[in-house]
């Protein structure tokens, strides 16, 4: 079936079952290996993509539902060659270890500072419920992510 | 992995969801997928094919009338949380829905999906049977017919609904102000988990008097369920320790727990009196 959206700001189609998960379309046949796999069951928050805005487990995704839709991974976060803020803030502040999950928090972050550019600890917590890491304890992403706006403004972007 | 083959149906509009419904009984209801997917890459399941709710805009949206506010079937979560109307009249619901998963499921799972999905410990079900929810069914051939949450389901994963029919939209009466609501979920964390108990009250007072009580429990009997015997303890009298004690003593003629991968029955049973207790202790002052 051929399935036509946006992919990170790019008209995308593609000729795939409609009930691939999106993960694997998007890793195997559009070659963007950003989104992990973790669990593969909607635990883990490894896969989170956005669409239309939204945060989402892509393992959970029927690519047939991403019809018209706008997807974008973590390989579309950045702008113009300059990483967006919360990926800055994850490197100055040591919110990734091993890096697996990075991704994932990457994404379920932006999508909270887009609603919120200036989360407490609670929401970013609450928002980042539905993503695991196994090395860093969680603080310092909770911090990477509260010191995003003032790092990006310290910086001048 | 293995990914299913089979067909897929993408109607448009509910019409052409319900013809598609009627000529392919077989197929299974795709709305966000946040159960159906699990299942397929557990191979716990293998369609013959299905039909994808989840471009129908007439199924989504929340809309608040007089006396109900009536979801669409594949409203999804966030959706949910984030109105207005349902954080002023529906506040129990929101506070389910904030558990369901977390925020990435929450934005995709739908309401009428967990509905269908018929798990015994859907974290907003037993929210919806206290308050009374009604499920509205629709067929091409019959229209839409309403059947209440409590009556929808007939045994573990099994419903009223017909091989044609889809649900369409739930209705669900706004509470009163003389109505007390309460949710409890009981699991390992607050988010992720799939709950061990979960329980949704509804307590309406004429003056000091209890003149009708609804508790619905998760993951205490083979489907959803309301506590009859329990509600009717506490019915026509005000609340005190004695029928506060009646009510939560009587509860083990309602509720059928299991031993299972995330908790015992005896674990159940216990954590199901204590919270039944606490909440009616809290509100009896």
């Amino acid at each position: 079936m051929k399935i036509g959206f946006r992919l990170n700001g790019a008209e995308t189609t593609v000729d795939v079952t409609p009930m691939a998960r999106l993960l694997d379309v998007l890793r195997e046949d559009l070659r963007l290996t950003g989104s992990k796999e973790g669990c593969g069951e909607g635990e883990c928050g490894a896969c989170t993509v956005l669409i239309d805005g939204k945060a989402v487990n892509s393992c959970l995704v029927p690519v047939v539902q991403v019809r018209g839709a706008s997807v974008k991974t973590v390989e579309g976060l950045a702008e113009d060659g300059r990483l967006h803020p919360v990926q800055q803030a994850f490197i100055d502040h040591g919110g990734a270890q091993c890096g697996i999950c990075t991704p994932g928090f990457v994404v379920a972050a932006a999508e909270l500072l887009e609603r919120d550019p200036n989360p407490d600890a609670v929401t970013i917590r609450e928002a980042l419920a539905g993503n695991l890491c196994r090395c860093t304890g969680y603080q310092k992403i909770v911090d990477s992510v509260a010191r995003t706006l003032a790092s990006a403004e310290e910086a001048g972007r | 992995m293995m990914t299913s083959q089979a067909p897929v149906h993408t109607p448009a509009s509910i019409a052409e969801a319900l013809s598609l419904r009627a000529a392919h009984p077989e197929a299974w209801l795709l709305a966000g997928g946040t159960d159906i997917m699990v299942y397929l890459e557990a191979h716990a399941i293998d369609p013959p094919g299905f039909i994808d709710l989840w471009q129908v805009a007439d199924l989504r949206g929340i809309d608040a009338g007089a006396d109900h506010i009536r979801i669409g079937a594949c409203t999804d979560y966030t959706a949910i949380i984030d109105d207005a109307d349902c954080q002023k009249h529906l506040p129990t619901l929101v506070e389910a829905a904030r558990t369901v998963g977390a925020r990435q499921i929450q934005n995709r799972g739908t309401i009428g999906g967990n509905i269908a999905n018929a798990s015994p410990a859907g974290d907003t079900m037993p929210v919806l049977l206290a308050l009374d929810a009604i499920v509205e069914l629709q067929s091409e051939k019959r229209g839409l017919r309403s059947v209440p949450l409590a009556d929808f389901y007939t045994g573990y994963k099994r419903t009223v609904m017909a091989a044609d029919e889809l649900i369409a939209f739930v209705r669900i009466p706004k509470p009163s102000a003389a109505d007390r609501l309460h949710f409890r979920k009981v699991g390992t964390r607050m988010a992720q988990s799939i709950s061990k108990v979960v329980l949704g009250g509804r307590l309406r007072f004429d003056g000091d008097t209890v003149s009708e009580a609804r508790l619905g429990w998760g993951s205490v009997a083979a489907t959803p369920v309301r506590s009859t015997i329990a509600e009717q303890m506490l019915v026509g009298k005000p609340l005190s320790a004695q029928s506060i004690s009646d009510a939560v003593a009587a509860l083990a003629g309602d509720i059928t727990p299991i031993d299972d991968v995330r908790s015992t029955a005896d674990y159940r049973k216990s954590v199901a009196r204590r919270i039944l207790r606490s909440w009616l202790e809290t509100l009896a002052g």
